[in-house]
């Protein structure tokens, strides 16, 4: 048994220590709004955040997240509230089958924590999510749309 | 607002009755005709449920898959029932449920960009019969004539007395009304909700992690299972030793599934994929183990030349006339390789299996097909299948097989009584995928003294998606879908007019399956078609641009949208210093497209993309926001498949088995897509993939114009060329 702190509340998890957080996550924990892709941390899919970094979950050990921070796409907004980063999604229309964007809100939402006015080019360098629907040019000027808001 | 996957088998229960037989199921025995929706709601027809608290609730019977056609049929439908906007959601009938109302919604495949394109005649005349059923109730409670009765916005009003009341308080008394017998559908030009940008209607859960796709589907006592099959394709499961694996926690049974594959079913899919990776397998690789890229493209090669048999797609006048007597010919040869759909989610499927029943869940574009597939593979009538169609993350065509969903229910007959999910890995899905046809093509061309172009002869080598996937499309042995894009006439023509013309097939089918991948063959035969184009013009000194027009002027809309991207992008203007330009059109899916771009190479091998211009003539635009998404999203997939998109074949199977070696572009090496919607009215064509074809060759061709290196063959990391 592992205690995994996600979105403030305390998990128990019955997974072994090397599990991927990724499977601790959406197995154990049963929070499915983070995403497989690739399993290997190619596509961002599966991108939270450990103590406020963007991580590929799928590439961490759950070991190695016990008594850390986690966030998921659902503990992202406060309690009731949407968060920024999801408000611009949703007024850019950005999604096509959706099935990236919990990973590339994710990490756009760590990027603007660190760097709130981003370029195209601190874009290029911090998005390298994969979305095979293409709905870059919308996350672009989301991107742009959540870091005036 | 939103569409709630319908995860509640007992969905549409109280609806099965047939619509012909006058008897709803769960109704008393002469009561009402009306059936009635899962929440009790009558429905005013099969398109159109209307609740009491105004939400109207429109019945979709294609799928969503990111394509945005959930929102565009929604609309088309609401604009014709005059209802609020605002208070429209979407559900999916059942495939059961469709059977058992004699496919009262059509079909369900949804593929071919024609998603919209073949249904928006029925869906709008069912929300028109709906409106007309409404507007009858009230005039039927105020005793007023129909005619004078008007409607908005969901509220009818009697035009003499002021009087109102809206849908959803005369809903019950519609629904037991006889349906019109002929309803007349409104003038594109009076649309007020069809046509116009609206958001899709299913993007907030997209973006909090509540959709629920295939992958997050749970059930009570559900277990989870991986799958291998044999990665040489046409080979068999030899044996496998699942005495090492049987402790391992939470393993709880090892199940081989058909001929060729085995599966691990665990607690959980982790422990099931590790289980199954740790299990000793031995494969029977069969006759393709030898089977290659080189022997594949050996092969193809040979029939570039073939004498016999080719099949004619296309053909006008006397090419070997043409050429014996033309005063000058070019001559190239093009290649496209095998490529994998890739969406985000891999293959899944979940699957309860009982002696009286069998249901499935999962994202599917075909929920006819995968109700078919449960029927054939569980061995039990129709009447005891049933499919609950889940989002899928992506489709591109993938989906439309069932391959997946007859392993699902392999797997779950061994086991009745429990939910059994089983999901593919990425490398599963890599290594099993139905594959963008491989194929190559060499390209005649023949000029008369005067520099016109009197001959072209376009023979296309290789595989036949057809032959496997739909034998029953045949025609007399030719797979006519081969040469999407170059018929004579039709939804996918071509747009010039050479006076001696022959393109024609020679058919060679390697083992490794294809499929219909985004774009299908447009892809390759506008690469191979528009390249070449350009590369005549080259030949003779003329402008890329003007040498097309002269070969055009009998194809109106496909030079149409040509022009206005060589307008858009400044074609008869210098370009930026050190900035290349290309151009190119094509036709597919019922669509007129054409793009151009504006590249720099640095190095000879570092490619920057500046602009990408495209233009859409769909006939009809239903809602150009999602368009513009649509078409921006086909250049990422079309770009993604010039620049890195290869399957190579060793040892008679799939190299690539991850997103490492089988890469997608992502933010930094994608350009804004300028967009062009110039809608011609009169026909209706796709949006969700005819743009895709344009991207390459408008790359290639500007490369040309820069380096003066002509790149034949996909994809360019395979010529070291790279996103600078
Ligand atoms: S699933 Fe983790 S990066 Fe793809
Ligand atoms: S929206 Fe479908 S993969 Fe990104």
């Amino acid at each position: 048994m592992a205690s995994l702190t996600i979105n403030g509340r305390t998990y128990e998890i019955d997974a072994e220590p090397d599990t991927p957080l990724l499977w601790a996550i959406r197995e154990n924990a049963g929070l499915t709004g983070t995403k497989y892709g690739c399993g290997v941390a190619q596509c961002g899919a599966c991108t939270v955040h450990v103590d406020g970094q963007q991580v590929r979950s799928c590439s961490m050990a759950l070991s190695e997240a016990i008594g850390k921070q986690i966030t998921t796409i659902e503990g992202l907004a406060s309690e009731g509230g949407v968060h920024k980063v999801q408000q611009a999604w949703i007024d850019h229309d950005v999604p096509q089958c959706g099935y990236c964007q919990s990973g590339m809100i994710m990490a756009v939402a760590a990027l603007l924590e660190t760097v709130p006015q981003p370029t195209d080019e601190d874009i290029d360098l911090a998005i390298t999510n994969i979305c095979r629907c293409g709905t870059f040019q919308q996350v672009r000027e989301a991107i742009h749309a959540a870091a005036s808001a | 607002m939103g569409h709630a996957p319908q995860l509640n088998r007992r969905s549409f229960v109280l609806g099965t009755a047939a619509i012909g037989s006058g008897l709803a199921l769960g109704i008393p025995f002469g009561g009402p005709t009306a059936v009635y929706a899962a929440d009790g709601t009558p429905e005013v027809n099969a398109w159109v449920v209307i609740r009491p608290d105004e939400t109207v609730v429109v019945r979709i019977a294609r799928s969503e898959m990111g394509q945005g056609t959930l929102t565009g049929l929604a609309q088309l439908v609401a604009e014709e029932l005059e209802c609020d906007w605002s208070r429209v959601t979407t559900e999916y009938p059942t495939p059961g449920q469709s059977v058992a109302r004699k496919r009262v919604w059509g079909d369900f495949s949804t593929g071919g960009s024609r998603g919209v394109r073949t249904s928006h005649d029925y869906v709008r005349k069912g929300g028109a019969a709906a409106r007309l059923m409404l507007i009858q109730a009230a005039a039927n409670e105020w005793a007023a004539p129909v005619s004078e009765c008007a409607t908005s916005k969901g509220v009818i009003t009697h035009v003499p007395s002021g009087r109102t009341i809206t849908y959803g308080k005369v809903a019950e008394a519609a629904a037991k009304l006889q349906p019109p017998a002929d309803v007349k559908l409104k003038d594109p030009k009076d649309w007020i909700i069809a046509g116009k940008p609206l958001k899709r209607l299913d993007t907030v859960e997209k973006t909090n992690g509540k959709m629920i796709y295939g992958a997050d589907i749970k059930l009570p006592g559900m277990l989870n299972a991986a799958i291998k099959d044999c990665p040489v394709f046409g080979g068999t499961l030899k044996s496998f030793d699942d005495s090492k694996i049987l402790g391992m926690k939470g393993v709880k049974k090892v199940v081989r599934v058909g001929e060729s594959a085995v599966a691990v079913v665990a607690d959980t899919w982790w422990h099931a994929k590790s289980a199954l990776e740790a299990m000793p397998v031995v494969w029977d690789d069969g006759k393709n183990a030898s089977v290659s890229s080189e022997s594949i493209g050996k092969w193809l090669q040979e029939g570039l030349d073939a004498a016999q048999p080719a099949f004619v797609g296309n053909k006008a006048g006397d090419v070997k006339a043409a050429f014996a007597g033309a005063a000058k010919t070019v001559e190239a040869v093009y290649a496209y390789p095998y490529q994998n759909h890739a969406t985000m989610e891999p293959m899944n499927a979940t699957v309860l299996y009982t002696a009286e029943k069998c249901e499935v869940w999962t994202g599917t574009q075909n929920g006819e097909a995968v109700f078919a597939a449960a029927v054939e593979a569980s061995g039990l009538p129709s009447d005891k299948c049933e499919v609950y169609k889940i989002m899928p993350g992506g489709g591109f065509g993938r989906r439309g097989m069932t391959d997946y969903v007859r392993q699902a229910v392999a797997i779950a007959k061994q086991m009745p009584g429990t939910p059994i999910k089983l999901m593919w890995s990425r490398e599963e899905d890599m290594l099993h995928g139905r594959y963008h046809p491989i194929t190559q093509s060499k390209l005649v061309g023949a000029f008369d003294a005067d520099n016109n172009l009197i001959g072209l002869h376009m023979r296309i080598s290789g595989q036949s998606i057809l032959a496997s996937v739909r034998p029953e499309g045949m025609q007399n042995g030719m797979d006519p879908v081969t040469f999407q894009g170059l018929n004579a006439s039709g939804e996918a023509a071509i747009g010039y007019t050479v006076p001696n013309l022959l393109i024609d097939h020679s058919m060679r089918n390697p083992h490794v399956p294809p499929g219909f991948w985004r774009g299908v063959n447009v892809n390759q035969n506008a690469i191979y078609l528009e390249s070449f184009m350009d590369e005549l013009a080259h030949s003779v000194g003329q402008d890329p641009l003007e040498f097309r027009r002269k070969l055009m002027t009998k194809h109106p809309k496909h030079l149409a949208v040509l022009n206005a991207v060589a307008e858009r992008i400044g074609w008869t203007t210098p370009a930026p210093q050190g900035v290349f330009r290309g151009i190119c059109q094509h036709m597919g899916f019922g669509s007129y497209v054409a793009a151009a771009t504006e590249i720099s190479v640095t190095g000879g091998n570092k490619i920057k993309i500046h602009r990408i211009v495209a233009a859409t003539d769909p006939g009809y635009a239903v809602n150009p926001w999602q368009i513009d998404r649509q078409i921006a999203g086909s250049f990422v997939y079309g770009l993604s498949a010039l620049f890195y998109g290869e399957c190579t074949v060793k040892g008679g199977r799939i190299e690539q088995e991850n997103f490492d070696t089988y890469q997608s572009m992502t933010m930094k090496e994608m350009p804004k897509v300028e967009s062009i919607l110039m809608p011609s009215g009169g026909f209706w064509g796709g949006v969700g993939e005819p743009t895709i074809c344009v991207a390459a060759p408008a790359v290639l061709n500007a490369y040309f114009a820069a380096t003066g290196k002509r790149i034949r063959s996909v994809p360019l990391k395979n010529h070291d060329i790279i996103f600078a």
